[in-house]
Formats: structure tokens, C-alpha cells, sequence
């Protein structure tokens, strides 16, 4: 089926997608008892494939080994190994699934393992920056290439003919001219003492051969135990003897514990401890904040033991960052002169002679993750050795950091990970596993610390503040001949570095200079913004606030020169072409420019295809309108057209939201589906409501209830997806979060055209309702 | 001691009665799949049936289901076949999902209440519950699905 005619008909199929039964030692007599050893990296083949990405670059690069990855026990159950964590994108189904498309293993009898952390064995596991496909495909299609040609070889072997007369077809490896036949599992210790074949002379298969890769008819591996209840997570660990603590941490970020009083605490049943936690001073990366953990029997005794500590803090320097004062700050320096980042042309000088410019000034607020499972930690620290069961997105940084946290060396420190129970960034972050830790290694027992959804909202590491002010110069026939960007936000870097005030070039490198338009004259530039408290990664990061700015200005041109969004959206980006950006460091998403360019082409044809599948122009009822927007991040590119429609109380709902998203070559249309619904409703969210707001150094929101997000009875009624085909060898890129930028632009130029409004700060709130 | 019954089973506890059922759940019986999310009744992620009514466990003290029944998603069915969690399947509704013992608990409990919901019925109900990844549409299908039969 080719799945851009049909979007709608996404069906998965029930399939028992686990082995049972099969004993642990069957599978370590397969392909897996020779461990560890390790190819050099990075391993990437010119030759076998058009295309080279970054992955070599990352912490510790990428391990193409089967023997680290792929078991295959007697009896035939093939496990695969995932090293990426799993937080809901399907990467732990995803990636092991086109090992076993390449190994020609039968999913069925394939049983998924999570690796723990341990990146010198496995290469990099950090799972963000939408990578994980991105980077593996290729390896972990040679991975399974190398496992079938060891099973060949192995009956080659034991049938005395040459290897080029064998074939593995299915879970078994056929000579076809004797018509002989054996199963993997027949093979699994024959196989495992032959030498893994060289990259560079694997055979991989035909894509036309594919039967799982690109069909998107597999479910995820983690579905029954999901709707079951049994899904491991981190806050599900338990252990013999485990004690249950929370954390009372300083309200204010680098604020400071004075005096407690932990006498009350300790009169509520089932507390059994009250103690000081140490904390790092601000900024020191993921380090715990500090403060005062109460030891319980169970969760629930220790929030209530909580509730009666009596404490004292000294707020320090960030007590007085407030958000009100703050906004007024940023958009004085979105006002004046900054670093300039990008220069093409002469801006100032174009801006001058333009017969029109058309300002626009936007304001997007902190954001908070708020991950359905909070943060948690499950640690056993025993003398020099420490134990790790926890949600993270990082094992291999955990790992260190929970090695340098205890002053004990890395190989003593084993990191588990579990399912995450959401992600979206703050899970990259281990301060969690690092409180866990530092109790436990005190108490001399298991913990589990758990963050209740205050310390979530009241700690983050949050989404970043920003103004960005886009001044576009037109000519006399609405052509934009200038442009303009200031983007002044609090930098991720100051979480590592004190007095850090400028983006760095990843930051930059999402939205800001790497705008694709056609225009002569552009100048982006970046002034200085300092940080009163942890700044991290979001979900798309800096694309949310650059990607608003940048689309909601597209609709302010239009509405200007009285064309439509879509057009005059198709004539900034301008004729199709490899774009190249005057810029030092060009970030690119740690992709090889050459591999992965700005393709005006790829950003026109997105357009061009949610324009027409999303009936782009369609009427619309009374009181409704369209707004367009594309973007391109993590390499991929996204449009979207949202549907709103506004009441006359000011009420806004949306009947229908398309999406078209070209992410190259991909390996399960289903979820892809599922991330742009997810992100399209993260999208709404953050519009509508999305805001931590400070006032006198605090989070002034503490739940759901002031930090809303979008419910079912809100949500879009219809999600269309088009996936645009992948040529041969176009190169694997971003899905997790390029879906979430592109939406909130497309709502505001909706909203515009439902009601004459333009909305330019977020969230929404109230302003529709005047 | 406060004496509970538990999908099936007779449990009892003589800690603290204002303890969060939530809590004596996972922590003290080790049914995990119960989760927590907000500890307020604001998100369900917490979501068990106390009788026939969907609750929320992370605000229900155990003195307050003393004596009563309460079904957890563990014990929903015995092979997990329930037509919600048939559906669920079938729709492949999660993507981390986390909130989605608490999603098919509150859609079990309205299935229970009213076999035939419509699509705004649906929303309605479930609007209790919050899902971060935003299956939502997935979910409201599943629940359709489960009330015209798997």
C-alpha cells in the first residue's frame, strides 16, 4: 500500500508479537556468548549506501557487532538488542525490527531486550535530537546483515557447498537446489563460531524484498503489557527492602537550605527518616539541587511526611526572576542590535529603501515537559559498587555522572532502563538518578525517589523564554527584499556554564539561521539573554518559538500584500534549491551538510502536498479559518494545515489538522503517524495554555490544574498524516520532534483567518475572549 | 485493620487510614500498573473501578473503600482480553503509555455505565483523563471500537 493515498486507514494487527518460554540460558548459547568485542567506530560503508550521517560523531560513535546485538538460542528465538530508550516513539520496536528485516528473522520469534547503559559496548544511547532512526538504520541493517551471513555460512558449512548457493529466507536458511532446509535455532552455535563478515562485503537486501521495514503492520513490542498493566517503568521497580523517599529541594534554583525541623515528619506513620541531601551550586549540569529527603515505608507516607517538615531556604540571586519584568527585558533587546549570526546582503540598507515593512513581535513563555511519569529513581549503592533502575533518556551520560556523583569508577555503576513514561527532553536530564543514588549509598538500602508532579513543574530543566521580533522589507511589488530576526532567549548552555548569554550554535541552528528563504538581504541576529534558572531541552527545542516567529510572519506578509498564506508562503521559499546559509559552524542537526542539505525542493513539495490532500482553499463554515506553516527540523520537513474554528465567546476548537512530513527513508509508517497526531496535540497544548511562569525566583504553576494541558474533549477531531515517499537513497531523518514547531504558527495564521486576530504571544489564554 | 478486596482477593492494612489507595496499591500490594501522575485527581493516570464507578485513586483514602471491591487494571480480566483492551490493541492507541491503565479503567467503567456511548459521550468521559503524548484520538476510536465489539 502506498501510504500517502491513504493516510486514514492505519489498522495495526493482533499478533503475538513475544516468544514465551524461552529460558535464559538457551539464549546465551546463541550468537551472544562471545560478548563484547567491538568494531572500531565509526563503520559506515560509501559503497552500500549514498549517504553518511553523524552518528560517528557522537559519544562514543556507533558499534556494528552482532555478536553485542543478536542472540539466536537453540530453539530459535532470536533476541535483539535495543540501546535506545523507550518513551513512546516505537524505537524499541523500531530498531530491532530492521535487524531483523535485514537477518530475514521472523518477528514472531524475535524477543526484544533493552540494553542497559554501557555506550563503550553499545556506541551512543543518548535517545534525543529525533536520532535514533536517523542513525541506525544503517547499522542496524548491517547488524542483521552480518548475523544471516554467519547463519549462512554455518549451513553452507555443515551441507559442504560454497555460501553463494544458500539463502536465508524467513527464520530458516534454504539450499534451494537440494531443497534442504534449516532453522535458525539448528544453526545457532555453528553460527556463532564463525567471523562476523566485513562491512564493506555484506550483501544487504533489495527495499523491494522488505517485508517489515516501511509497512508499518507491526505493533509495538510493549502493546500487551501496556494494556495489561505490567509495562515496566521506572516508578514500577521494586526491590527486597526498598524504602520510598521524596525530596523537599530549594523553591528557588540555587537557592540553599538553611535549618529544618524534621520533628513532625517524623510523627506521621510509616516515615521513617528525615535527611539532608547534598546539592551542587547553579549551574553544575545535571547535578541535584539538594534539600531534605523524607525515608518512608511507602510513597505516600513519605509526601505526607513532607508536607510537615519545616524549613527554611535562602533563595540567593535568582529570588527576585520574575516573568512579567523578565518579558519586558527580552523584548527591549529584541529592539536593539545583537550578535549578528547570519548575514547575507545588506538588511539595514534594504530595510531603509523598502516601500513597505511589515514588524512582528512574538513571545513565547517557559515551557514545562510534564512526562506522565514524573521523574523517578530506583538505587542500590553497595560499598563501590551502584545499582541504577530508572527512566532515562541518557543511560550512558547516567552512567558517568552517577560514577563521578559517587567518586567510584564507571565500570562499578550499572544503569537499567526501564520504559519511560514520557520523555520529551526531560528525561535526558538524570538529576533524579543522581538523588536516588546519593540516598541510597547513605542509607545503605534501595530507594526509590519519587517526584511528585509539584517537584516536576517546581524543578525542570525547562523549555526556554523568548522574544523574537521579524522585520520584513518589502518592495513596491510585495516581493520581501529584507529580512530581519532577532531571537533573544536564555541559552541550554547556561545550565553548564555560568554567565552563558548567547544561543549556542545548536540553538541557533534551530529556526534561526537556517531560515531557507529566498531573500536577498538577511541578517539574523542573537542578543544576549541571561538565565535565572535550568534551561533544557524541550521537545524541538528552539524550532517552537523560531518556527512561530518566522510562520506567523509568513501570514503577516500575506495578509499584508492581500495574497494567499500558501502562495506567498511557496514564493519566500522560492525556487527549488540546495540552500547555503552564510553562516560560521553551521550546525545542520550534526548531519554532513552534503547528506542532508536545506532542499527548498523537499520544503516545496510538503507544502505542496498537505496544500492538496489537506484541501488547502477548501470553504470553511462561519466563525472557521486554514492556516499553513512548514518547517524543517531535525533534517526532516513538515507542514501543516490546522482547521480552526472560534465561537463567538472566543472559544476555540479544531475540527481538522493535516500534516505532510518527509523524513527520507522510514521504517514504520504507523508510528510516524502516531508522533505527528502526538505532536500536533503538544502543538495545541503549548498554544493554548503553555506557560511556568516565575514570580519572586518560584514556578508559580504546581499542577495540571495551572499548568494545563490539552484534554481529549479538545483535541483536533481529525489528524491527517501524509508521509511523502523516500527515493532510493534518501537518508533517514528526524520524526519524534519535527511534528511540534510547524503547529502553533499554523494555528495562529488559522486563527487570523477565522477572526482578523493575530495572535503573537503565547499562550492564548484569554485573548481570544476580548 | 481495614479489610479491602482486591481484584478478587481480601487485603487488609492497619498503617495509616488516610493513606492514598494509590499508594497501598503500589507500594504496599505491588500492583504497579495503578500509576501516579498528579496526586490531585487531575490527570487519572490512577484511575481503578471502587464497585461499578471509576475512581481516582491518587485522592481516595483506604479508610474510604473499606469493605468494598476494587478492580485494578490487573485484574480487569484475567487474560487481558477485555474488549477495551482488545481495542486498545487493535488501535494501537499508546506511545509510552503510561496513563493507559488509568485511560482503559475509565473506559471500562463507562462501558460498564453506558454500553453504547456516542462520540461526544465518549470525550466527555474521558476528559478526565490526560494522555501528554496526545493519543486522544486514537483513544476516543478505541472506545468505539470496544462498544461496537472488537
Amino acid at each position: 500500500m502506498n501510504f500517502i493515498d491513504n493516510p486514514r486507514k492505519l489498522r495495526g494487527f493482533e499478533k503475538n508479537l513475544k516468544v514465551e518460554k524461552v529460558s535464559r540460558r538457551s539464549i546465551l548459547k546463541g550468537l551472544g556468548i562471545t560478548g563484547g568485542f567491538v568494531l572500531a567506530a565509526p563503520v559506515m560503508s560509501r559503497q552500500a549506501f549514498a549517504y553518511e550521517t553523524g552518528a560517528g560523531k557522537m559519544p562514543h560513535g556507533v558499534v556494528v557487532d552482532p555478536r553485542v546485538f543478536v542472540a539466536v538460542a537453540p530453539d530459535g528465538t532470536v533476541t535483539i538488542l535495543a540501546h535506545r530508550s523507550e518513551m513512546g516513539t516505537g524505537v524499541r520496536t523500531s530498531l530491532p525490527l530492521i535487524v531483523a528485516e535485514e537477518m530475514e528473522a521472523d518477528w514472531s520469534k524475535v524477543k526484544v531486550q533493552q540494553a542497559h547503559g554501557d555506550e563503550v559496548k553499545f556506541g551512543n544511547q543518548d535517545t534525543d535530537g529525533s536520532r535514533s532512526t536517523r542513525h541506525y538504520l544503517i547499522p542496524m541493517r548491517q547488524i542483521g546483515a552480518s548475523a544471516r551471513t554467519m547463519l549462512e555460512q554455518a549451513a553452507a558449512k555443515r551441507w559442504g557447498v560454497p555460501a553463494t548457493e544458500v539463502k536465508a529466507v524467513n527464520h530458516e536458511v534454504v539450499h534451494s537446489a537440494s531443497g534442504r532446509k534449516l532453522g535458525f535455532g539448528e544453526l545457532a552455535a555453528e553460527a556463532a563460531k564463525e567471523s562476523v563478515p566485513s562491512i564493506e562485503g555484506l550483501k544487504l537486501k533489495d527495499p523491494k524484498d522488505f517485508r517489515y521495514l516501511g509497512k508499518g503492520q507491526v505493533s509495538i513490542v510493549d502493546l500487551h503489557d501496556i494494556t495489561t498493566g505490567k509495562a515496566g517503568y521506572g516508578a514500577d521497580v521494586r526491590l527486597p527492602g526498598m524504602k520510598y523517599a521524596v525530596i523537599a529541594r530549594p523553591p528557588v534554583t540555587g537557592g540553599k537550605l538553611v535549618s529544618f525541623d524534621p520533628a513532625e515528619a517524623m510523627k506521621v506513620s510509616g516515615v521513617e527518616k528525615v535527611m539532608q541531601v547534598r546539592g551542587w551550586p547553579w549551574p553544575s549540569k545535571f547535578q541535584p539541587l539538594g534539600g531534605v529527603a523524607v525515608i518512608a515505608r511507602n510513597t505516600g507516607a513519605a509526601i505526607k511526611g513532607r508536607d510537615a517538615l519545616k524549613l527554611v531556604w535562602d533563595d540567593g540571586a535568582n529570588g527576585k526572576y520574575d516573568s512579567v519584568a523578565y518579558r519586558k527585558e527580552l523584548e527591549d533587546a529584541s529592539r536593539k542590535p545583537g550578535l549578528v549570526v547570519r548575514q547575507e546582503g545588506d538588511a539595514d540598507a534594504a530595510l531603509k529603501a523598502a516601500a513597505k515593512v511589515v514588524i512582528g513581535e512574538y513571545y513565547l513563555p517557559h515551557l514545562a515537559h510534564v512526562s506522565m511519569e514524573p521523574p523517578v529513581a530506583v538505587a542500590d549503592v553497595k560499598g563501590d559498587k551502584a545499582e541504577i533502575w530508572a527512566p532515562v533518556q541518557s543511560p550512558g551520560g547516567t552512567r558517568e555522572d552517577v560514577a563521578k556523583t559517587l567518586g567510584i569508577p564507571e565500570g562499578n555503576v550499572t544503569v537499567n532502563v526501564t520504559l519511560l513514561g514520557g520523555g520529551f527532553g526531560r528525561k535526558s536530564k538524570c538529576d533524579f538518578a543522581l538523588e536516588a543514588a546519593l540516598l541510597s549509598k547513605e542509607l545503605g538500602t534501595p530507594v526509590k525517589v519519587q517526584w511528585t508532579r509539584e517537584d516536576d513543574l517546581h524543578h525542570d530543566f525547562l523549555h526556554t523564554v523568548s522574544a523574537e521580533r521579524i522585520e520584513a522589507g518589502l518592495d513596491k511589488d510585495g516581493k520581501v527584499i529584507a529580512w530581519r530576526h532577532r531571537s533573544v532567549a536564555p541559552t541550554i548552555a547556561s545550565t553548564f556554564a555560568a554567565g552563558a548569554k548567547h544561543a549556542a550554535a545548536f540553538e541557533l541552528g534551530m529556526g534561526l539561521v537556517d531560515m531557507p528563504f529566498e531573500i536577498a538581504n538577511i541578517s539574523c541576529e542573537n542578543p544576549e539573554a541571561a538565565a535565572f534558572t535550568r534551561i533544557g531541552w524541550f521537545r524541538s527545542v528552539s524550532n517552537i518559538p523560531r518556527a512561530f516567529a518566522v510562520q506567523s510572519m509568513v501570514g503577516e506578509i500575506a495578509n499584508a500584500t492581500g495574497r494567499d498564506q500558501k502562495e506567498t508562503l511557496l514564493a519566500l521559499i522560492g525556487t527549488p534549491r540546495i540552500v547555503k546559509p552564510a553562516v560560521k559552524d553551521m550546525w545542520n542537526y550534526g548531519e554532513p551538510y552534503d547528506s542532508y542539505p536545506i532542499d527548498t525542493a523537499r520544503l516545496r513539495k510538503v507544502v505542496e502536498l498537505v496544500a492538496e490532500k489537506g484541501e488547502w482553499g477548501r470553504q470553511v463554515p462561519k466563525g472557521h479559518g486554514l492556516g499553513i506553516a512548514v518547517h524543517r527540523s531535525f533534517v526532516s520537513y513538515i507542514a501543516t494545515i490546522v482547521e480552526v474554528a472560534v465561537d463567538d465567546k472566543g472559544k476555540l476548537t479544531v475540527p481538522r489538522v493535516d500534516t505532510a512530513i518527509d523524513c527520507g527513508t522510514y521504517v514504520n509508517p504507523e508510528r510516524i503517524a502516531s508522533q505527528i497526531e502526538g505532536a500536533a496535540i503538544m502543538g495545541l497544548s503549548l498554544a493554548k495554555y503553555g506557560a511556568v511562569t516565575f514570580k519572586d525566583g518560584k514556578v508559580e504553576q504546581k499542577n495540571f490544574d495551572d499548568f494545563q494541558v490539552v484534554r481529549i474533549d479538545e483535541a483536533p477531531l481529525v489528524t491527517n498524516v501524509y508521509i511523502v515517499p523516500p527515493g532510493p537513497d534518501t537518508p533517514p531523518s528526524g520524526v519524534g520532534e519535527p511534528g511540534v514547531p510547524p503547529f502553533a504558527p499554523a494555528l495562529m495564521n488559522a486563527i487570523f483567518a477565522a477572526t482578523g486576530k493575530r495572535i503573537r504571544a503565547l499562550p492564548i489564554g484569554k485573548q481570544l475572549e476580548a | 485493620m481495614i479489610k479491602i478486596k482486591i481484584n478478587g482477593q481480601e487485603q487488609s492494612w492497619d498503617g495509616d487510614p488516610d493513606l492514598p489507595l494509590l499508594w497501598f496499591l503500589r507500594d504496599e500490594a505491588g500492583l504497579t500498573g495503578t500509576k501516579f501522575g498528579c496526586g490531585q485527581a487531575l490527570c487519572g493516570a490512577c484511575t481503578v473501578i471502587v464497585d461499578k464507578e471509576a475512581v481516582r485513586s491518587c485522592i481516595t483514602s483506604i479508610n474510604d473503600v473499606a469493605g468494598r471491591e476494587v478492580t485494578t487494571i490487573e485484574g480487569l480480566h484475567p487474560d487481558g482480553d477485555h474488549p477495551v483492551q482488545k481495542a486498545w490493541r487493535q488501535v494501537n492507541v499508546p506511545q509510552c503509555g503510561f496513563c493507559q491503565a488509568g485511560q482503559i479503567m475509565q473506559a471500562a467503567a463507562l462501558l460498564m455505565e453506558n454500553p453504547k456511548p456516542s462520540h461526544d459521550q465518549i470525550r466527555e468521559a474521558m476528559s478526565g483523563n490526560i494522555c501528554r503524548c496526545g493519543c486522544y484520538q486514537r483513544i476516543e476510536n478505541a472506545v468505539h471500537l470496544a462498544s461496537t465489539g472488537v
